[in-house]
């Protein structure tokens, strides 16, 4: 009983003691095996921490036992659990499968670091999911972004280190500005705690520094978070990235910067600050829309396929910042649910990718014609996670598709105008998904030597592991629904 | 009276202008080192807002001796909040160095347009 | 084994017969086309155990799962969806014979995918034959959708892979685009999809909208290839002539117009529909649909794209008779369906019999192959004048019917567009019969004579259906008039 209590600090503290500890571990596979079982705990424990919350209370933990306003709080709701889920869920999916992968392409002595990295990534994205303090985010946050810098920077290609520096300029910046606005929220309420500094900021709403706080806090989250048109980052980034590194950051990292966003402008901004959350959908709605649209386009016609699943996740993250942006039950649900499913289909994706990358280095979509005649298994999980991404009823992401367009619909008079615009970019997704399909399954190469060489069989069980799931939660969403509906309810205020 | 409202604000001044000078140095060079050298600038026009509003006129040290009574202090918390961002910008640096050092063993050169070129 | 269970069973039973195949497919060709046959045997009796369940005026039904709050998995059987069960599965068993028959004779590449594909397709038309509300018939039409693209593009080369390329494009747009927005709307405004005899949306929805939401589910299903939704039916002629023949005679295509056919009846409401003055315009672009694609078909040389606009033509017969909203009309559309496929899987039988025997493709290439292939042509002869509409065969009785409803709702345009259609379809098809019976065959081609055993059987059994549909056709009349019962003529 007692150790349930402790969840909350068991969740950073388990995979940040783990690393050092990692580094040690010279021995062939040990690393590997060490950090996969620190992964794996944390998956473990953030399984019971959305239990415990299904359960009823919200799971607050206060370090070193200072109470809150003073001591440095976390707190685990809805929200933070199911966010929790899928960034320990994706770390341990990606580490079960990450060792054929990542010993092709990472030197052997360098792999203690490499996983050492690794851990203290999901340390610093765990770390800002369940702090409650403003301040610890941007330090959690700062530790998870190096974490991915260096594992990034693993990558084989010398291009990898043009990404790197280019994440690491922008990342910079965005989380210099989310300083900057704690800073100044700081100045005017003297609290850092977000609990306290929602009682407290009423007083000074309407003053200029909080205003400017907003704007900072905002729009370096959407840095973070890589919202259009402060996407530019990312698609260099993850295609540049090892396989595993991809699956990893790609159905996790941004999704955490976006959570804060929400968490940030839900629970401190909007309930004081008068026209704050009509000013934070007209900000954010058009950049979604656009987000979904271009990006959904650019996709359709890029080369590598890594890259356009990289692109596509900047319109699935407009999918997710429109549902925000419509301030209601329906759409934050939505919002909420999509992160957890586009989390599934594009960890799944990238999984299949890697799985087709073990086998053929090169991974532009032309030079992959074929494949999928030595490698029927990885092509076919590619297939079924594709469908989710394009929202197939039947898969995870039809779910999230289904909610957004109701949520649309019940939105208002501009209701039509989301809908055709989802509609588009789905039929956009359709498009680049198809043209990886076709050359895959029956592109030019026909006359390769159809001998089966899949690749290794645990990077494929994961794989299939991952498309299941797809699956399952498209059938059975009870799980994450029931967490989507506990945060879309204290978000929006009705769940105290 | 306008002027010496504005004038008073002076600290507030440096950290905006230093904020603005970093972030025209990241977007504007070329050279990696100098666009390092923007970044930093530009974190630690923010620590000086954080060191900033920490101090209380007539303030001094929060450290409280027996006998000194009716003593103010200035604010702790923010010095130690940048504490840690400087480690955590020393560290963003460092990375960010290394980095250039591997551009250089690769690429042969740290200018921007150059290692384009060369791709 | 209660009626619920049989209904799962039905929607199972492929889905295990596609392990059966993939399995024995790995040991010998026989095995697995075994394993095709006692599936298909199977299923028909499951399906049709549910037939004097469904005549004592039963409708079972069973929830699977609820996915989300009012959105569930269920099924529930009714006269429509059981006449459309019946038939699919009844001619699954007739199309693996003739599958057989065809895939050999022609040495195709990767039956085991064939037939594999080809049961999880059978899956998921039950699927959609019981949906028992709009989510389901969704979910089952797009893995209908899905499960027939290796089936299209069964070939693989760049030809097909492009023509299947827009069959794939043009379903999966207008369900994405336009079906689902249709479904989440009246989920929206009727709290709720379940199919109600009367439907759900009457009272709920204002005139304008009501022939909105009418054309986004009518365009927004493809499957029933309302012009301009149709291109996908002719690109799809590139599959093989068994895919051609199930799934673009009576599968795919009648999933479309039975989905339209059901919302209309079960969505919207007959009555409702009749009296919303914004609905009116789906008639006329069923008739349109059904002129122009028989003047398109009267142009087309080559078999199985004439074939395909026929087959567009005779769906939006489905279409307009659903659309006169009368009772008996809607008698005749469910009728139709059954005409039509009888009809049609014969013609398509036929085209894929000359093909393995002969290789040709065109029309003009038939001349005087009745003599070599007289039981194929016969029976190519019977199909046609169904479609036409000629007693003795079940095209009359269908036709009857519809034109009994345009009777009933006094539309002239109606009967107008079934005499121009039918003068049409005889141009186009008499020709073919007189060349093939009557006219000189050319020198010089090649000698051969009726296709593989299996293949000549199968086109038989169908073309005795056709004409045995126009005596026995009994207990289909009575089974859909329960649909309409209790509605003014």
């Amino acid at each position: 009983m007692d150790l349930i209590a402790h969840l909350p600090a068991l969740q950073v503290i388990v995979p940040m003691l783990s690393a050092p500890i990692i580094v040690l571990l010279q021995p062939r596979g040990l690393a590997w095996a060490g950090a996969t079982l620190a992964a794996v705990v944390s998956f473990a424990i953030s399984i019971a921490l959305a239990v415990a919350v299904l359960g009823g209370e919200t799971q607050t933990y206060s370090m070193g036992g200072w109470a809150a306003p003073f001591g440095i709080a976390l707190s685990v709701g809805g929200l933070s659990a199911l966010v929790l889920l899928v960034v320990t869920g994706a770390a341990a999916i990606a580490l079960l499968a990450a060792r054929p992968s990542i010993d092709q392409q990472i030197e052997l002595e360098r792999q203690p670091m490499f996983y050492s990295a690794w851990l203290l990534g999901l340390a610093g994205l765990a770390g800002i999911v369940v702090s409650a303090d403003a301040f610890n985010i941007f330090v959690f946050m700062e530790i998870s972004s190096l974490a991915s810098y260096v594992l990034i920077a693993g990558g084989p290609d010398r291009r990898a280190l043009l990404a790197v520096f280019k994440y690491l300029i922008m990342g910079t910046i965005g989380a210099t500005f989310y300083l900057i606005g704690v800073g100044l929220i700081y100045m005017m309420t003297g609290t850092l705690n977000l609990a306290d500094m929602e009682s407290r900021i009423g007083e000074v709403a309407q003053t200029r520094p909080v205003l400017v706080a907003a704007g900072f806090i905002t729009i370096g989250l959407a840095l973070k978070a890589a919202v259009f048109p402060l996407h530019v980052w990312l698609p260099n980034a993850y295609t540049q990235a090892p396989h595993m590194i991809t699956v990893f950051l790609a159905a996790c990292a941004t999704k955490v910067s976006i959570y804060v966003l929400i968490r940030f402008d839900y629970m401190v901004f909007q309930p004081t600050m008068a026209e704050h959350d009509n000013q934070f959908a007209l900000f954010l709605m058009p950049l979604a829309l656009l987000g979904i649209l271009v990006a959904s386009a650019v996709a359709m016609f890029e080369g590598n396929i890594k890259r356009l699943l990289g692109t596509s996740s900047v319109a699935q993250i407009g999918y997710i910042m429109l549902g925000a942006s419509f301030i209601s039950l329906a759409g934050v649900e939505a919002s909420v649910m999509h992160i957890f499913n586009h989390a599934l289909a594009k960890g799944g994706l990238f999984l299949a990718v890697a799985c087709i990358a073990f086998r053929y280095s090169d991974l532009r979509i032309q030079e992959l014609g074929g494949v999928a005649k030595t490698m029927p298994f990885s092509c076919a999980a590619l297939v079924l996670c594709g469908l989710s991404l394009i929202g197939v009823p039947g898969t995870a992401g039809f779910i999230s598709k289904w909610l957004l367009i109701t949520a649309s619909l019940q939105s208002g008079p501009w209701g039509w105008v989301f809908v055709a615009v989802i509609l588009v970019s789905s039929l956009m997704a359709v498009v680049y998904i198809w043209r990886i399909v076709e050359s895959l399954y029956f592109g030019g190469s026909t006359n390769r030597d159809s001998v089966i060489s899949e690749a290794p069989l645990q990077l494929l069980v994961i794989t299939w592991i991952a498309a299941l799931a797809n699956l399952y939660f498209g059938f059975f969403p009870e799980l994450p629904l029931a967490l989507a509906d506990n945060a879309a309810d204290v978000l929006m205020g009705y769940g105290k | 009276m306008k002027l010496l409202e504005l004038l008073g604000y002076y600290n507030y001044w440096v950290f905006a202008i230093a904020l603005v000078i970093g972030l025209y140095a990241v977007i504007s060079k070329t050279n990696l080192i100098k666009k390092l050298i923007g970044l930093s600038i530009f974190q630690s026009a923010v620590f000086l807002m954080y060191i900033t509003m920490d101090k209380v006129e007539g303030g001094t040290a929060p450290i409280i001796k027996a006998g000194v009574e009716d003593q103010i202090y200035s604010n702790p918390l923010p010095q130690v909040l940048i504490l840690t961002a400087i480690v955590v910008g020393v560290s963003t640096l460092a990375l960010g160095l290394a980095i250039v050092v591997r551009v250089n063993e690769r690429y042969g050169t740290i200018e921007e347009s150059e290692i384009l070129e060369s791709d | 084994m209660t009626p619920e269970n049989t209904i799962l069973i039905a929607i199972c039973l492929p889905l295990v017969g596609m392990l059966g195949i993939i399995i024995a497919g790995r040991f010998s060709a026989n095995l697995r086309e075994t394993v095709t046959l006692i599936t298909a045997l199977c299923l028909v009796y499951v399906v049709w155990s549910l037939l004097p369940e469904l005549m004592a005026g039963g409708r079972p039904a069973v929830e699977v799962t609820q996915l989300l709050p009012g959105i569930s998995i269920a099924f529930r059987v009714e006269p429509l969806g059981m006449l459309f069960s019946a038939l699919a599965s009844g001619l699954w068993i007739v199309n693996s014979i003739y599958s057989i028959g065809y895939m050999r004779g022609n040495k195709e590449k990767h039956q085991t995918r064939f037939y594999a594909c080809f049961a999880l397709a059978l899956s998921a038309t039950m699927g959609v034959a019981f949906a028992g509300n709009l989510f389901t018939l969704f979910l089952f039409y797009e893995i209908l959708t899905l499960s027939t693209y290796p089936l299209v593009s069964h070939k693989g080369d760049a030809n097909t892979v492009r023509s299947a390329r827009v069959y794939l494009g043009v379903l999966l747009a207008t369900s994405i685009g336009l079906f689902l927005p249709a479904i989440i709307w009246t989920y929206v405004i009727a709290g709720t999809g379940d199919f109600v005899l009367g439907g759900i949306l009457p009272g709920k929805l204002q005139d304008p909208e009501v022939g909105l939401l009418l054309g986004l589910f009518v365009f927004g299903i493809g499957k029933a290839a309302v012009m301009p939704v149709h291109r996908w039916l002719p690109a799809a002629m590139v599959a093989p002539t068994p895919v051609s023949a199930l799934l673009h005679a009576v599968a795919v295509v009648k999933a479309g117009v039975f989905s339209i056919t059901k919302i209309i009846t079960y969505i919207f409401g007959i009555e409702f529909l009749f009296d919303s003055s914004s609905s009116g315009w789906m008639f006329y672009i069923a008739a349109f649909t059904i002129l122009a694609a028989s003047i398109v078909a009267l142009r087309q040389t080559n078999l199985k794209r004439m074939l395909a606009y026929s087959t567009i033509g005779q769906l939006s017969y489905v279409v307009m008779a659903a659309a006169i909203l009368k009772p008996l009309a809607e008698v005749g559309a469910a009728i139709h369906m059954v005409a039509h496929a009888f009809g049609k899987i014969t013609l398509f039988f036929a085209a894929g019999a000359i093909y393995v025997a002969s290789k040709k493709t065109e029309l003009y290439q038939l001349r005087g192959i009745g003599k070599r292939m007289p039981w194929t042509m016969t029976a190519f002869t019977i199909g046609a004048l169904s479609m036409i509409g000629v007693p003795p065969t079940a095209g009359f009785v269908s036709k009857w019917y519809i034109l009994a409803g345009a009777f009933q709702a006094q539309n002239t345009a109606a009967l107008f567009t079934i005499i121009g259609s039918t003068a049409l379809n005889a141009a186009y098809f008499l020709p073919i019969i007189y060349m093939a019976w009557f006219a000189k065959e050319e020198s010089g081609g090649k000698d051969h004579g009726e296709a593989p055993f299996p293949a000549v059987l199968a086109l038989t059994i169908t073309a005795m259906l056709t004409l045995a549909f126009f005596i026995f056709n009994g207990p289909v009349i009575e089974l859909e008039s329960q649909v309409v019962q209790g509605l003014a003529p």
